[in-house]
C-alpha cells in the first residue's frame, strides 16, 4: 500500500477501514539464501537494500525481541556527517545522502530534519581542530562552517558565552546534520523489505550456529533451526554473544550508554548543539522534550540501565552551557548497550568463517549509519567485496595496524 | 555501584577509573615465540562476557590501590574485590619471573 496525502483523506471519509499491517508476520521457513541476525535498524535496512538494489532473494531477519526495541528505539536521533579522517568520513557523507532520500524511498514519513549541528570550541586549539575537520568533511562533499562567537550568539543567545573556564568562542556548523524520527526509519525498512519479499520473523532469538568445515550452515533459534547460504550479524550491543556462538572473541567491549528527556517545552532549540568542553549533546522533539545525552557509564554492562553519577554528570555539563536547564525538569533517562570497539570505529567485513559476516562495533555512532551500514553489508552479502566507502572497516585492522581512531584514545574502549 | 575496598571498605565508584578485562594482568611473554599474534590478542580481543566478568578498577580518588573487582555486568552487582597485587601475585607466571 502507497502512502499519500489522498489516501489519508480516503481513509478518513471510509472510517480508516483500509489501513494494512507494516509487515507480514511469518513463520521461519527451513532455509533461505541470507539470513540477517537482528531486526534493528541496521538489520532491517540490510535486508531491504540487499532485495532492492542487489535483487537478493530468500532473505529473512531474525528479531529475538520486536522490531525497533533495541538501539534504534533508544537513542537521540541525531544524523550527521561529521567526521575527519578518510576511512570514516566518505562512509558518513554516503549514509547522509542516502538520509536525504530516505523518505521518498522508502514512502514512509521518517520525520528526517536537516535543522543543522553545531559543534562548540572553546579555545583556540580547538578551533584549529575544528577547521581542519571542517576542511576534511568539505573535502569529502560534506557541508562546515567555522562560526565565531558571534555567529554562535545569533543562532543560540541563551548558551552560557562567558563561563570563566570554558568560555563559548565559536563553533562548527554542519547545516544537513540533524534529527531523523528514529522508530519511524525502523518500521519504515521494515516495511519496505516486507514488501520486496523479505522475512521479517520476530520473537526468534538465534541460540547457536551450525557451522561444518569452517562453513556456516544455518543457526539454532528459539523457533528452530533455519538454514542458510549466508548469515550476517547485525546486533550491535550483543555482538560479542553472538559471534561468541560461532566461537569468535571480538576487538568490543559493550558498555551502557544513558539519554535523557525532559518535560515538553515550546520550540527553544532549534538544531543539535554540542559542548565542546565537556561531552553534552542536546536537541528538542518535535514533541518538545530536550532530548540530550553525554558519556557513556564507562564499565562493562549488558544492563540497558546506567547509574546515578553519570546522569549528574551529562546534567551539569547541560547546565553549565545551557544555564536556563536548570529550571527544567527531566522526565526520564534509559540506557542502551553500545559495541565499543578498540579504536572506536565499526566493522562491516567477512570473518574467518566461510559465509559468516559481521556488522557491528558502532560504539555510540549507529544510528546515523543505519542506511549506509544496510548498504554496504548488503553490497559485501551479494558481491563479496566491501562498497567503495566501507573498505576501511576490517576486522584484522588492529593486526594490520590500520586503525581509524578519530579520537586518538587507543585500545581503550570505555575512553572513545 | 558500591565497591566493597579490601583495605577502605564500601567506597562509590565514582572514586575509581576503570580499565578493563582483568585478564590485563596477564601480559604476554615478549620473548615467546607467538608473541606478536599473543600481544594482539592481549590488547584487543575481549571476551566481553553477559554475566560474571573480573576486571581491573583504579582507586584514583583514594589509596590509589587497583582492585579485580567481580561484577556481574547483566545485573551490575558486585560479588567480590581483590587486590590487583595479591591476584598478580597468585598468577603462575609471576611466580615465574619471581624465582
Amino acid at each position: 500500500m502507497r502512502y499519500s496525502g489522498f489516501r489519508v483523506i480516503k481513509e478518513a471519509l471510509t472510517g480508516h477501514k483500509g489501513w494494512t499491517p507494516h509487515w507480514r508476520d511469518v513463520a521461519p521457513k527451513s532455509n533461505y539464501d541470507v539470513v540477517i541476525i537482528g531486526g534493528g535498524g541496521h538489520g532491517l535496512a540490510t535486508a531491504y537494500y540487499l532485495a532492492k538494489e542487489f535483487g537478493g532473494k530468500r532473505i529473512a531477519v531474525l528479531e529475538k525481541g520486536w522490531v525497533g526495541g533495541g538501539n534504534v528505539g533508544r537513542n537521540t536521533t541525531i544524523v550527521r556527517s561529521n567526521y575527519m579522517l578518510d576511512g570514516n568520513e566518505p562512509f558518513y557523507e554516503f549514509s547522509m545522502k542516502l538520509w536525504e532520500g530516505l523518505e521518498q524511498e522508502l514512502n514512509y514519513n521518517a520525520m528526517v530534519s536537516q535543522r543543522g549541528i553545531l559543534n562548540l570550541y572553546h579555545t583556540d586549539g580547538q578551533r584549529d581542530a575544528f577547521r581542519r575537520r571542517g576542511n576534511a568533511m568539505i573535502l569529502n562533499g560534506s557541508d562546515a562552517e567555522l562560526l565565531d562567537a558571534d555567529g554562535v550568539r545569533s543562532m543560540y543567545p541563551f548558551l552560557n558565552f562567558d563561563n570563566a573556564r570554558f568560555p563559548i568562542k565559536g563553533g562548527l556548523l554542519h547545516r544537513r546534520g540533524g534529527t531523523v524520527r528514529h522508530d519511524a526509519e525502523a518500521w519504515g525498512y521494515a516495511r519496505g523489505a516486507d514488501s520486496h519479499g523479505v522475512d521479517i520473523i520476530q520473537n526468534c532469538e538465534v541460540t547457536g550456529f551450525r557451522i561444518e568445515n569452517g562453513k556456516v550452515l544455518g543457526v539454532e533459534t528459539t523457533r528452530g533451526y533455519i538454514g542458510a547460504g549466508k548469515v550476517a550479524s547485525s546486533v550491535a550491543g550483543s555482538s560479542s554473544r553472538v559471534m561468541g556462538l560461532a566461537g569468535m572473541r571480538l576487538p568490543i567491549e559493550s558498555h551502557v550508554l544513558q539519554a535523557f528527556v525532559s518535560e515538553g517545552l515550546k520550540p527553544t532549540i532549534r538544531g543539535v548543539i554540542t559542548y565542546g568542553a565537556g561531552h553534552f549533546y542536546c536537541s528538542q522533539s518535535d514533541k518538545g522534550g530536550l532530548v540530550f545525552g553525554g558519556d557513556i557509564d564507562g564499565y562493562n554492562s549488558y544492563a540497558q540501565r546506567g547509574n546515578l553519577p553519570v546522569v549528574e554528570d551529562v546534567v551539569e555539563s547541560g547546565v553549565s552551557l545551557i544555564p536556563a536547564l536548570g529550571r527544567v525538569r527531566l522526565l526520564r533517562s534509559w540506557g542502551g548497550i553500545m559495541d565499543m570497539s578498540m579504536d572506536g570505529s565499526p566493522f562491516i567485513d567477512k570473518t574467518p568463517i566461510d559465509g559468516l559476516y559481521f556488522n557491528g562495533g558502532w560504539c555510540y555512532g549507529g544510528f546515523k549509519a543505519t542506511p549506509a551500514a544496510g548498504w554496504c553489508l548488503a553490497h559485501l552479502l551479494a558481491t563479496d567485496r566491501p562498497h567503495e566507502t566501507a573498505t576501511a572497516y576490517r576486522l584484522d585492522r588492529f593486526r594490520t595496524g590500520r586503525m581509524i581512531d578519530e579520537k586518538g584514545m587507543g585500545a581503550q574502549p570505555n575512553l572513545h | 555501584m558500591l565497591i566493597n575496598h579490601p583495605l577502605l571498605g564500601p567506597r562509590d565508584a565514582s572514586e575509581f577509573t576503570y580499565l578493563g578485562d582483568a585478564n590485563l594482568l596477564n601480559r604476554p611473554d615478549w620473548q615467546g615465540e607467538n608473541a606478536v599474534e599473543a600481544f594482539h590478542d592481549y590488547l584487543y580481543l575481549r571476551d566481553n562476557p553477559a554475566g560474571l566478568h573480573r576486571e581491573l578498577w583504579f582507586h584514583e580518588q583514594g589509596d590509589r590501590s587497583w582492585l579485580v573487582v567481580t561484577r556481574n555486568t547483566l545485573t551490575h552487582e558486585i560479588l567480590g574485590v581483590e587486590m590487583a597485587r595479591d591476584v598478580a601475585r597468585n598468577n603462575k607466571r609471576f611466580e615465574g619471573d619471581a624465582q
